[in-house]
């Protein structure tokens, strides 16, 4: 008996897991709601297929009978039967009440969705995040922290962030597809909108959600990938101290760090940030801000974050990123010099 | 004319071909660069699903990959779709009003050889650095941002292509309303040629905007114009919109006709009327007016804002009450009837299935809020490659195999069609529908590869499968074209001895006047009602007399081969090459001048005498 229940255990867990393997990825897919929006978006999604497996169902019995029981059998021939008002009015009426079923819920969740009013309050405690998309590289912009970081979304779970977002570019698409739907970053002018983030949802997904660029941008607009990193809200606070902590470019510590940070002074830091103040205008922010670089969890996005990868990068950021805007624009960097400058960026942390 | 039935030398042929003015040839025209273009394009999709068949694949290049997608789908719309709707538009729309030509018989080979120019324009940009990339929506951010010539090549093909299916539908509009036989009204016209009409008429106003588009971007490429340069003041939201603005009622010009082609299917080979014809009618002509009321749902991630997404969102919903209106009808069309399973009618009841699919994904989409989430993803790719495979393409398919002997005299094998039917079928499905949940698992479109982990593995290689069966089912029908025209067996007026319509009351296929006598038409199927009180054909409305046919000309084609010419000059000049100017000045003469010709040359056409067409009486019908 006790074996049984084992079993039956077992089988339960089993289909459980291919359910939810249907159902995608717990940190990337929209089937795995993992935030207010998302939650909205998914309900959405489930009312309209019911109803439209309803009308599939109704059209497939039809269809059905149609193709078994009025086959050909002889040659004669049918009556000709030109329609029936009846069943017309049947077919036009009730697609419209489905469809009003399925239009008010939309209407009502189209305007929440779109409801950014907290932004706008003076003295608003609602976090509001700037988001700069770039030919293949994100930028992230906490303006009332006064921080900028790249590549990696930091945000606190269970309450509203509100987002900003802009491209300096082309168009390209800010999605998160777990925590919501995605919405454009168009070059003339911000969009607004807000996403959450539940923190039971979000250790189920690791606590790193990915996003994705969702508008065709360029060659590499498939690996425009960032991430989301949620922590608690005291976690964030702590972090978002952290970050402003840094002041300076922060010293490497080991002499082979520091080599690299000469090599960084010369070659990249006309482009690189190591200080997360935003004193420079978003023009002049040609790519990611790297003050917390080690402690990010994919190198240009989509390589594994080890010093070998990040020396690959190094090497042809071409070959990872095709269209990339940072190849060519810095020396050919000998072995030594690879060594020691993917020994500065390791170091570069601001959390202890 | 005693020059139809004479055995020609190839050299004859093709000049008889590169001349003509009748509508069965130009149709056989369409039927053919319709047909090349659709298999380029398909080999572009086979390369995409090469591609994409397993993670971090390097079978193609990320910046290569975008100019296939790009060719893919621009080549599929504009150049696969849109002329294989015209060829059966051509070949049949004619023939079911009772007319013995369309309106402007010269404008129709123009019409043609724009189409065609402008396609091979395009493709020929693999050759010249590259092809466009900026998908075939070519956002204008990226499309200005793109680099070498391929956007241009884009721009300047479809401006000429473009410009063949304007006139083109313009001359369909003049033909049903002016030249239908006596007894034609419009509420006894044929499905199709209803269709035809709704189409053109959508054609008529949504390629205007698409032309302003292109002209800004052309103005914006070529001469440093600021139309979507966000730095200079100028907006590329607008191009989204005038791209829509023409690119969605563009879906319902591929899909209206492939609805005709299935309201004349179904009727036929069921042996019954079309259910409830006249909200099949009224259906189509709301389709076509409300599809100019929904493009901004390609936009709900512009950022628009709640007010304008939450209207487009309802509008959008309410096409699905006319669209589910045609679903029912065909349903019980078939209900009751005496159901023939021949290739076409596979298509046609394949159709249904599948079209409902891609039909309840477009109300989900319709569904604002929840298309944040689908927008731009595999769920979008799989919705109109349902709509547009399992709609467009099988009527194109189901049209090829039910008009072929009606064009050509013979018809297709039908076990091969049927073999066609089933790979094609079953490889559609396998390809796409599993992209639903790609989309929804978190894929964006147009991704050149992607990351093992992502949960992405099997379901895109279970796609690539799919795309193995759909070529094969090309193969098989090429096959079947080829040994169908090989033992070439001549078919009567109805091949398929359940013909509804006038074209089946023809010999197939119709001498080149069509209609010796015109027919009186009694009612809709006119060829059926006739059949049904027992007689051979049609009663003629009118007595034995001379026909006015137009004289072939080569002038449709050196006016589009002038802008052939020209565009090159034009593309070229931003290179500041100095033969570019030159080149482009001779192509506007070519133009101008065969234009010059065309107006200044009185051209009255000929007339058949009503004694010939008594010889023809006389020596029996032509197979």
């Amino acid at each position: 008996m006790k074996r049984l229940a084992k079993w039956r255990l077992i089988s339960i867990f089993a289909i459980l897991s291919l359910i939810l393997s249907g159902c995608g990825e717990p940190f990337l897919s929209t089937l795995r709601p993992a935030g207010e929006v998302a939650d909205i978006q998914y309900d959405l999604m489930k009312l309209s297929t019911w109803i439209m497996v309803g009308v599939i169902a109704v059209v497939m019995v039809i269809f059905f009978i149609v193709l078994f029981k009025f086959r050909r059998k002889d040659e004669k021939i049918p009556k000709q039967v030109e329609g029936s008002h009846k069943l017309e009015i049947i077919w036009t009426v009730v697609p419209i009440l489905l469809l009003l079923i399925l239009a008010v819920p939309t209407v009502a969740a189209t305007f929440k969705l779109a409801d950014v009013s907290p932004m706008d309050k003076e003295d608003s405690d609602a976090l509001v995040i700037n988001v700069r998309s770039n030919l293949y590289w994100w930028e992230f912009e906490y303006p009332d922290q006064g921080i900028v970081t790249g590549q990696d979304l930091v945000v606190p779970t269970d309450e509203k962030v509100y987002f900003n977002l802009i491209s300096s570019d082309v168009k390209h698409s800010f999605w998160v597809p777990a925590a919501g739907g995605k919405l454009d970053t168009n070059t003339e002018n911000v969009n607004k909108f807000w996403l959450e983030f539940d923190s039971a949802k979000a250790k189920e997904a690791g606590d790193l959600f990915y996003g994705k660029c969702a508008e065709l941008c360029g060659p590499s607009h498939a690996l425009m990938d960032f991430k989301v990193k949620t922590v608690s809200r005291a976690d964030f606070d702590s972090w978002v101290a952290d970050m402003k902590d840094v002041k300076e470019p922060a010293k490497a510590d080991t002499a082979l760090a520091q080599q690299g940070q000469e090599i960084f002074n010369k070659s990249c830091i006309s482009c690189h940030a190591v200080t997360p103040g935003n004193t420079t205008p978003p023009e002049a922010r040609f790519a990611p801000n790297l003050t917390n670089f080690g402690e990010r969890s994919r190198i240009a996005g989509v390589l594994d974050h080890n010093e070998d990868e990040l020396k690959n990068w190094l090497r042809t950021p071409e070959k990872y990123k095709p269209g990339n805007l940072m190849t060519d624009k810095y020396p050919q960097l000998s072995e030594e010099q690879l060594d020691a400058l993917t020994a500065y960026l390791m170091g570069l942390k601001v959390e202890e | 004319m005693s020059t139809y039935a004479q055995k020609k030398g190839f050299g004859a042929t093709l000049w008889d071909f590169l001349t003509t003015v009748d509508h069965k040839k130009i149709a056989i025209l369409y039927l053919i660069a319709g047909g090349f273009f659709f298999v380029i394009g398909g080999l572009e999709a086979v390369f995409i699903r090469i591609q994409l068949a397993v993670p971090n694949n390097d079978f193609v290049s990320a910046g290569l990959f975008n100019e296939i997608i790009t060719m893919h789908g621009t080549t599929m719309i504009f150049l696969a779709a849109m002329p294989l709707v015209f060829a059966f538009m051509n070949a049949v729309m004619p023939l079911q009003i009772g007319a013995r030509d369309v309106a402007f018989p010269f404008v129709n080979a123009l019409g043609f050889w724009l189409f065609f120019f402008g396609g091979v324009f395009l493709n020929l940009s693999w050759f010249f650095d590259g092809a466009p990339d900026a998908g075939w929506t070519s956002y204008a951010s990226l499309a200005m941002a793109s680099k070498g010539h391929g956007v241009d090549f884009y721009v300047l093909g479809l401006q000429i292509s473009g410009l063949g299916t304007l006139i083109g539908g313009i001359n369909f509009l003049v033909t049903i309303i002016n030249m239908r036989a006596p007894g034609m009204t419009y509420m006894r016209m044929p499905l199709f040629t209803w269709t035809t009409f709704v189409t053109s008429a959508l054609i008529l106003f949504a390629f205007p905007p698409l032309t302003v588009g292109l002209v800004l971007m052309l103005f914006d490429r070529m001469f440093g114009s600021n139309f979507f340069v966000t730095t200079m003041g100028g907006n590329t939201v607008i191009w989204e919109h005038l791209f829509w603005i023409f690119g969605h009622p563009e879906v319902y010009i591929l899909i209206l006709p492939a609805f005709g082609i299935f309201s004349e299917i179904m009727p036929m080979f069921s042996r019954k009327r079309l259910f409830g014809y006249s909200s099949m009618v009224f259906a189509t002509v709301l389709i076509g007016f409300l599809g100019f009321m929904v493009w901004a749902h390609h936009m709900f991630t512009t950022g628009l804002g709640p007010v304008a997404n939450a209207i487009f969102a309802v509008a959008t919903m309410a096409i699905a009450v006319p669209t589910g209106i045609k679903i029912f009808n065909w349903l019980l069309t078939m209900w009751g009837g005496s159901v023939k399973f021949t290739t076409p009618m596979h298509y046609a009841i394949a159709f249904i299935p599948s079209f409902v699919a891609g039909g309840v994904t477009g109300v989900m989409l319709a569904v604002a809020a929840a298309d944040y989430q689908y927008h731009d993803t595999y769920f979008v790719v799989a919705h109109f490659h349902y709509v547009i495979v399992g709609g467009v393409v099988f009527a194109l398919l189901a049209g090829t195999h039910l008009y072929w002997p009606k064009m050509f005299g013979t018809m297709l094998n039908e076990t091969l069609g049927k073999i066609t039917f089933w790979l094609f079928f079953i490889g559609f499905h396998m390809t796409f529908f599993i992209q639903h949940f790609l989309g929804l698992w978190g894929m964006p479109r147009r991704v050149f590869t992607y990351l093992p982990g992502q949960g992405f593995e099997t379901s895109n290689l279970i796609s690539s499968l799919g795309a193995v069966f759909m070529s094969l089912a090309v193969l098989v029908l090429l096959y079947n074209i080829i040994m169908t025209s090989v033992k070439n067996v001549r078919v009567g007026n109805d091949p398929w001895g359940d013909g509804r319509t006038l074209e089946w009351s023809l010999p197939s296929p119709p001498p080149f006047y069509n209609f010796k006598q015109l027919p009186l038409v009694r009612g809709l199927d006119a060829y059926w009602l006739e059949k049904m009180e027992g007689k051979k054909g049609m009663t003629p409305a009118e007595p034995l007399g001379d026909i006015h046919m137009p004289n072939s000309s080569f002038l449709p084609f050196m006016m589009s081969f002038g802008l052939f010419v020209a565009a090159f000059g034009a593309l070229f000049n931003m290179d500041d090459k100095a033969w570019s100017i030159p080149v482009l000045i001779l192509g506007l003469l070519i133009t101008f001048g065969s234009m010059f010709i065309r107006s200044v040359k009185d051209d009255h056409g000929f007339h058949i005498h009503k004694e010939e067409l008594m010889d023809d009486e006389d020596k029996g019908v032509k197979a």
